[in-house]
This record gives C-alpha cells, structure tokens and sequence, in this order.
C-alpha cells in the first residue's frame, strides 16, 4: 500500500500506517491518549440501553425457557451476506447487526460439517431442509468429510479411544482472530486494493502451496466484497474508512459479524479494540461532537451484540465446555514496548458495561495484566472483579516478550498477534491414557483393543521407574507423532472447506501459523511417575494379563506442594512430549505450540481414562489443565501456583492454565472483627457508649 | 542442626500476622482449650521432622511473594520446640525477614532461669507477637484451657517491657467467654499495655468437631453454638471501648 489520505482521518497524526501499509499498531502507537485517572468519569446505562437490555433479558428468558434455543434458521446456509438486516429495535440501537435476520436465531453453517449442523437442529427440535441436507452430501463436500477419508485406520482408533481428544475434525476449529479494526480503520476498497496488490505480487512458480495462497487471497477479495454489501444491507458504506466513533464501532464490529456468519467456531475472538476505538471517541469528544454518556452507549451496545453471539451446537459439544461458550474474548490494557501504558478511557469504558448490562461471561473481557498499570486502573479492575466475577487476567510482562504490544487472546489464553498471527487450533493428547499405552503396550485399558504399537508391556508385580521411563517416552514418542498428523489432516482439509476466508482477509500475506497441540493429564502423569518412583506400586492385572488397576504402598510426593521431586517430573513430562513434537512436520510450517489448558474437559477425558498408578480410579476427572489434582496439594495455595509455575512457558507457549477459586474470608481479615493500629489509637472516636452496636448488649447478657 | 516437629505448612497464610505470610505449624500443645479446632496438633513428637533448611526451602522459592508479609510459626505451641524456633528465626531475621510467633503464652516461666534465657534469645529475632489470651478470668482459665492464665498475662507484660509488638487475639464463645464483664477486662487488661497493635476477635466455629470425631475423643464444646459475626463485630466493640475508656484515664 502506498501513501494514503483520506478526509476521514483528519486530525490522526500520520505514520507508517498510511504512509506505507496496512498497520493498526503503528496507527495506535501514533495516536492514542493514555488514560492514567481514576474511573469517576464513566456514566451509567442510558434509557435507550435500559430498554434494549430489558428487551434481551426477556428473549434471554423465552430461550431459556424453550430449553436453550429460541429459533434456528434450517435453510439458509449462513455466509457474510445470507440474511437480510436483524435488530432488536432500529430506533434505540446505536451498534446494529445480527447473524440472521433477527436476534436469538442461531444461523445453519455446515461447511464444518453436515452431520453435525444437522444433530444441532435435531437435538434441539429442529430440522435441517432436506435439500440443504443433499446439497452437503451430494455436491459439496465438508470439512468433516475431507478429514475422514484421510484419516488412516490408527487415527480412527486413537479418537475412538480418546488418547488424542477434542479433535476439530466435525466442527470449526476458530481460534484465528481477524483484524477487525482494519475494517474501521481503512475502509474495505483500500484494504480490498491492499489485496489485490497482495494476489498480483504473489509468486508465480505454480507449486500446490502457491496456487492454494493465489486461490486463498482470491477468496479473501471476493469476502471483503461481501462484506461491504453487508454493510449496505444494514445501510451502511464501509468502503470508506470510519468518520466517526459510531462508525468505527460500527465497522469494526461488522467485520466481526462476517466473521461469525461465516464461522461456528470454537473460539470466536475479538481481539483488542478498546484502545483503538478509544483514539475515535476521544477525537469526536474533543470536537464536541459527542457527550460521555453517548460514548458509553456506544460502547455498551457493542458489547450488548457480543453478548448475543450464538451459534448452533450440539449437547455433547457444550457437555464437553460446560455451556454455550463463544469465547469473543477482547484484550484490554497492556504496556506498550516503549513503556506507555495501553490503557484508555475506553478500557474503562469497556469494562463498565459489567455495571450497566450487568454482569455475563461473555465477551470474555480479559485484562493484560503488568505491575505497570495504571495504579488507579488496577484499582478499578479489582473493584469490578470482586463485583462483577467476570474479568480474566493475563500476564502482559511475559507475552509482551513473545508478541510485542498488539497481541490478543484467543479463546482463553492462546496469544497472538493481531492480524499477524493465527493458530491452528489443535486440541489435545491425553498422556495420562498414554502412559496407561506405555505399561499395557499399546491396549487400551478400557477396551482392551490394540490401539497404539505393539511396544513391550510392563512386567512383573511392581512398576520399575526406569523401565516404565522408558517405555513411556517411546509411547509419547509415537504419540506425538500421530497427533501432529492427524492434525496436518484436519487443517489441511480445513484450509480447503472450510477456510475463513473473511477472518483471513483481515490479516497481512505473510502470517506466522502456531501450530497448537496440547496435553491433558499432566499432574495425573507427574504424581503416577512420582508414585513408581518414591513409593511401591504394585500392578493389578486381569485375566488377559492386562494391567487394569495400582496398589500404591507408601507415601510419595504429590505435584501442588513445591516440591522439586515431583514437580521436576512434571516439567520433563512437558519438554519432553513438547519436544517431540517439534520433530515433525507441520501443516504450512505451522510453529509448534503447546498447551496445558483443559479448563472444563477434563471432567469427560477422566471418564475415558482408565485407573492411574497414581491412586485415581477409572471415570475420576483428571485436573484441569496445568492443576495439581484435587486436594493432594495440601501447603497452600502458593505452594500449588509455585508448582505449576515451574512449567516452562517456552515448552508450553500456548498457555498453562490453573483453576482455583479462593473464598473471600481467605484473602484476609475483615475489618469489622479486626482492629490494628488505626482503630486502636483512635482513643477520641469512643466514647463511653459510641462503639456499642444495638441489640449486642442483650443478646451477650441473656447468654 | 536442630529438627523441628512440623505439622504442617501453608505457604499462603492471610490471617496470621501482616501481610502474606508463610505460616508454620509446629506439632505439640500443652494446653487442652475446650474450643481448640486443630486437637491433631496436640501430641508431642509427633509429625514431620525437618530441619530449617527443609522447612524455608518453599519459602525461599517464592519470596518474592512475602516482601509484605513474612514468616508465622504457630501450631500446636510454637514455643515448645524453642531451639528450633530460635534456630528458624535467627536465620530468618539474618535474612531481612519479618518473624512472627502466634502463641498462647504457655511457655512463660519468669522463675526458670534456662527457660527465661531461651526467651530472651528467641525475643531477639522475632518481630511480632500473637498473643492468644484464650480468658481474662483465670478462674475461667483453667477451666477451659487445664491452665492458669497468670504467666500468660505475665508474658504479655514481659514484652511491653521488652517493646516487642503484640497482636492480641481472643476467641468469642457464647457461655464461656461472650461476656461483657470478661470482654471489659480483656480491654482492661489491653490497656495496661503500651504494645498492643491490634485486636484480633474470632468468632468460635464448630468445624474442629469433625477432627475430634476422626481421632475417636470427644468433643469438649459438646452442643455449644457458635459465635455469629455480629456477636464477635459486638465484643470487639465491648473490648476496644473498654481499653479505650481505660487509656484515657
């Protein structure tokens, strides 16, 4: 792109961002005001927010009541510009648009695949048109479908068992956030002229992976076309860049709408916005053209339209995340690199919709964390978490180091650079079942098939260490191996079913691709290597010889306690498998990451898991993510973090997680039953009677 | 080196001293307080035994946490196990860090020459006392603890002199010591004292029941209800009114 200049950017100082390319960062490096106050400016909801927000609780409560799902469309296969124009009530909206033509009506995207679009509507009373149903079995092929007739027959066999789990083979794998703001920003002619430029530079020499990115930019041309029409729908023109705070809101959030019309998945994130938008509304409140209490209303109705994302899914799917999660997680704050803090008015302003919608899960609204905050934003959001329960954060200091400053999570901690980078989203291996493979060679523990190699299986009455060592690594070894291919399979077919093609219009040519795997069972696993190795563990066995079931003799150490032995073990655990996995070949050099971040799934791979020499019975959950497992941790909560500290980000860059929640009371003492020094010297605030509360009196004399 | 008896250690403690506290808790009480939740903690020579070293290896992990806040012994009775005490704290003050003993005075002996030396080098390295006057009325006392309260008063008086710094606590039980006469005298007492930091008024609860139940003894406190909030914010008031009453004499 060349130097640009459009009359809608009067009053932005220029920079790279329109002097040689397409670059948000460098645009909100240039022009955003830090906000260093306190949160006494923000206004609460106006009367047409109120009455919106009353309109949603009730279509909230119709779909409850329905049994989860208001209304679905089952005919209208759902794109950037399938459905007509959808509102609450166009009058009062300030923020418009929906997935289909009105809210609460799940929109029909079987491009993931038919069958499970089609279980969506069944499940939930519904029925897909039947000649969509033909047209998606009969001349459009799916995602699900390409996966499957490449999958080989060990593949199949490690899904069923469970070893690799959670696959996004038959649903969208999500986790790519598109540079929503370019939209606002730009206007979608430059970034479609942008493009164009990208197609007519691009090489020549017609090898498959040239032709697929000749084809791929083609596609994301003809979505940015959509997209403008889609804007027309809801009359808008977003071919021109944003003139206004409304309109950048507006812009943005239609790029996000695309990408949600065109893509059920797993994790649909926003991104970070609110500093970037935060540079509009501060030009039009410093031109008078706006009051406070409109820009909040803005705000608050863009955040209302986050939360009323839905897609359509099945009961197994939202057993497996516990709920009906869309994941639109928005970064806030942060530091930038040359050490200013990200924080605008606009963070705040974001955040305070906790106060005026009141509080909901999504957006996930997830604060960048950094000891150089702010101090009266720090404040502020430990105001609002104890409110609201509702805000997640991340640490800033460590990503800041990987991503720069205008990074974003993914769903809940996969960071990423903002229209630079996207993942592969690759779910997870569980290595508790795998070091069940390692002991009984390659059979599955539950049903008894031979679902790994035929390795050597542990023998004797007690688990040796090293001889279990052993045999484990050359379990995760093959392991690692399937997983990563499996996964070539599933994005490869992806990419060609159902490739998002919006979401990627919105990102640079040349993108750095994370390849994400991650595991499942870690304290599991560290506890039983902790238990062959520091106590006895004798094996049970069945009929058939397979070790079914442990007897641990003794005491051992327990990952959670910060104790080196056994958390050294975790740590190897995680390099190691990380390790082999960097050994193989990726789907377009996707870079390998890791995660240790089961955050409710763990519940169903536990049913899947067999007993563990570490004590834990068949069907018990496993910990979730990083978590030391349930009440073995028994010095603390430091004691526990310290443990899960010590896994290596490096080995584990996708994010570790660790869930614990802590009653208030633990957090310290009230001051209502606890005088220090103040209390104590102030001798004058007492009288005789002055620090009697009523009724104490009495109820003390009675006893 | 000297092992210590460990119970247990809880690296996250919030409400045993200022601040985030690595807290300590050494097994072996001589006292039998009818309300006593941690009846487990009771025998002597029982638990885990460490050295100092093992005992701060997680707290030197993660000091960056107690820059605050610091290290609590409590139990058990701390000061059962002095030369270990002394040993813990003498090198954690070399470290620069704040030390605090939760304690019920027990130990006290101003007649016993080796005990009071002991003392003396253990007041050296600590920072903070958390004096548990478990009741006002000696009497009462020994009723509810096996003990006469009159070298725990006697310790309380010792570190005034001493200018050691003293949080006082004190468990409210309805029938025991839920009384306005008792809770007048506590702060009566207070304000003979010019070390007193803090007060500190716990409501009794009844979870210890389950561990009386699991070791097979019976519970002391029977059917004895427990304090609510309010009876607790109420005797705080009671004990701070008095003291404050008696400091303006």
């Amino acid at each position: 792109m060349g130097k640009k200049w459009h009359s809608n950017w009067e009053g932005f100082k220029e920079g790279r961002w329109n002097q040689t390319s397409v670059n948000v960062r460098d645009f909100i490096q240039q022009n955003y005001t830090p906000y260093e106050g306190d949160d006494s400016f923000l206004v609460g909801p106006t009367e047409a927010t109120k009455n919106l927000w009353a309109q949603v609780m009730d279509l909230s409560k119709q779909e409850r009541e329905a049994g989860g799902v208001l209304d679905m469309d089952t005919k209208i296969v759902s794109g950037i510009t399938s459905h007509g124009p959808g509102y609450l009530n166009k009058d009062l909206e300030t923020i418009v648009g929906f997935q289909t033509d009105k809210p609460f009506k799940r929109s029909l995207q079987p491009y993931g695949g038919i069958r499970m679009a089609q279980n969506a509507c069944k499940e939930n009373g519904y029925e897909v048109d039947p000649e969509v149903v033909k047209i998606f079995t009969e001349y459009r092929k799916t995602h699900n479908q390409g996966v499957f007739d490449a999958y080989t027959p060990e593949m199949r066999a490690a899904r069923k068992s469970g070893i690799i789990t959670g696959l996004p083979d038959a649903y969208g794998r999500g986790r790519i956030i598109g540079d929503y703001r370019r939209v606002a920003l730009y206007g979608t002619d430059m970034l479609i002229e942008d493009k164009k430029q990208q197609l007519a530079t691009s090489l020549v020499r017609m090898t498959g992976e040239n032709i697929r990115l000749r084809e791929e930019l083609a596609e994301q041309i003809r979505a940015l076309g959509e997209l403008q029409k889609m804007g027309e729908i809801y009359g808008f023109d977003i071919s021109k860049p944003a003139a206004n705070a409304q309109e950048a809101i507006q812009w943005t959030y239609f790029g996000y709408l695309a990408a949600v019309k065109e893509q059920n998945g797993a994790a649909m994130s926003l991104g970070r916005t609110s500093t970037f938008l935060d540079i509009y509304i501060k030009r039009d409140l410093d031109r008078g053209l706006i009051t406070e209490e409109q820009a909040q209303e803005y705000i608050d109705h863009f955040i209302m339209k986050l939360r009323l994302v839905k897609f359509a899914r099945t009961p197994e799917y939202n057993a497996l995340f516990s709920g009906d999660p869309t994941w639109v997680t928005e970064s806030i704050g942060g530091v930038g690199i040359d050490g200013r803090p990200l924080v605008t008015k606009t963070s705040f302003r974001f955040l305070h919709t906790l106060d005026n919608l009141g509080t909901a899960p999504e957006p996930n609204l997830t604060v960048l964390w950094s000891t150089r905050l702010p101090k009266a934003f720090k404040e502020y959001c430990a105001k609002m978490s104890i409110k609201s329960s509702s805000i997640q954060y991340e640490n800033d200091d460590l990503m800041r180091a990987t991503h720069g400053d205008d990074y974003a999570i993914a769903c809940c901690v996969s960071s990423m650079r903002v229209g630079k980078e996207m993942q592969f989203f690759g779910a997870r291996a569980n290595l508790a079942k795998c070091l069940l493979y390692a002991i009984n060679g390659g059979v599955d523990e539950k049903s008894k098939v031979q679902v790994g190699p035929k390795y050597r299986a542990v023998e004797g009455d007690y688990l040796e260490f090293d001889d279990v060592m052993e045999k484990f690594d050359a379990m995760m070894e093959w392991l690692a191996g399937l997983y990563v291919n499996t996964l070539n399979i599933i994005h490869y077919m992806h990419d060609k079913y159902c490739y998002e093609k919006i979401q990627m219009a919105l990102h640079d040519r040349e993108v750095k691709r994370y390849f994400a795997t991650g595991i499942a069972g870690l304290s599991v696993v560290a506890d039983s290597l902790s238990a062959i190795k520091f106590a006895k563990v004798k094996a049970v066995r069945d009929e058939d010889g397979l070790v079914v079931d442990y007897e641990v003799e003794g005491d051992f150490p327990k990952y959670g306690n910060d104790n080196d032995d056994v958390d050294e073990l975790a740590v190897m655990v995680v390099r190691s498998f990380m390790d082999k996995i960097r050994k193989h070949h990726t789907y377009r050099h996707g870079v390998p990451t890791m995660s240790i971040l089961t955050i409710t799934s763990n519940v169903v791979y536990g049913k899947k898991t067999g007993n563990t020499p570490d004590g834990r019975k068949l069907g018990e959950p496993l910990a979730p993510g990083a978590n030391p497992m349930h009440r073995r941790d028994t010095h603390g909560a430091l004691a526990s973090l310290a443990s899960v500290a010590k896994i290596p980000f490096r080995h584990a860059q996708d994010g570790i997680s660790n869930t614990f929640s802590i009653i208030p009371g633990a957090l310290g003492k009230e001051d209502q039953i606890f005088a220090g020094d103040l209390d104590l010297d102030r001798l004058e605030e007492c009288g005789n009677q002055a620090c009697n509360i009523p009724n104490i009196m009495d109820s003390i004399d009675n006893e | 080196m000297t092992k210590g008896y460990i119970h247990s250690i809880e690296t996250c403690g919030t409400v045993d001293g200022p601040g985030l506290r690595y807290v300590i808790f050494l097994q072996g009480c001589p006292m039998r307080c009818q309300y006593c939740h941690n009846p487990d903690t009771w025998e002597m020579n029982k638990g885990d035994e460490m050295t100092v070293e093992e005992v701060l290896k997680s707290f030197y992990h993660n000091t960056a946490f107690y820059k605050t806040g610091g290290v609590t012994v409590t139990g058990g009775e701390p000061m059962m196990q002095m030369d270990f005490l002394i040993e813990l704290f003498t090198e954690l003050h070399a470290g620069g860090f704040h030390t605090c003993i939760d304690t019920s005075g027990i130990v006290f002996q101003p007649d016993n020459k080796r005990v009071m030396e002991q003392i003396e080098k253990l007041m050296d390295v600590t920072d903070l006392v958390m004096l548990d006057i478990k009741h006002i009325d000696n009497a009462k006392h020994q009723q509810l603890t096996a003990h006469s309260n009159k070298n725990i008063l006697e310790f309380a008086r010792y570190l005034d002199r001493k200018g050691i710094p003293i949080w006082i606590r004190h468990v409210v039980v309805p029938g025991i010591t839920l009384y306005k006469e008792y809770l007048e005298q506590l702060g009566q007492f207070m304000a003979t004292l010019t070390n007193v930091k803090a007060l500190d008024v716990l409501p009794y609860h009844s979870m210890g029941k389950v561990k009386y139940e699991s070791l097979g003894m019976e519970y002391p406190l029977g059917d004895t209800r427990e304090a609510t909030k309010q009876e607790s914010v109420g005797a705080k008031s009671i004990i701070l009114a008095a003291y404050k009453k008696a400091k303006k004499k």
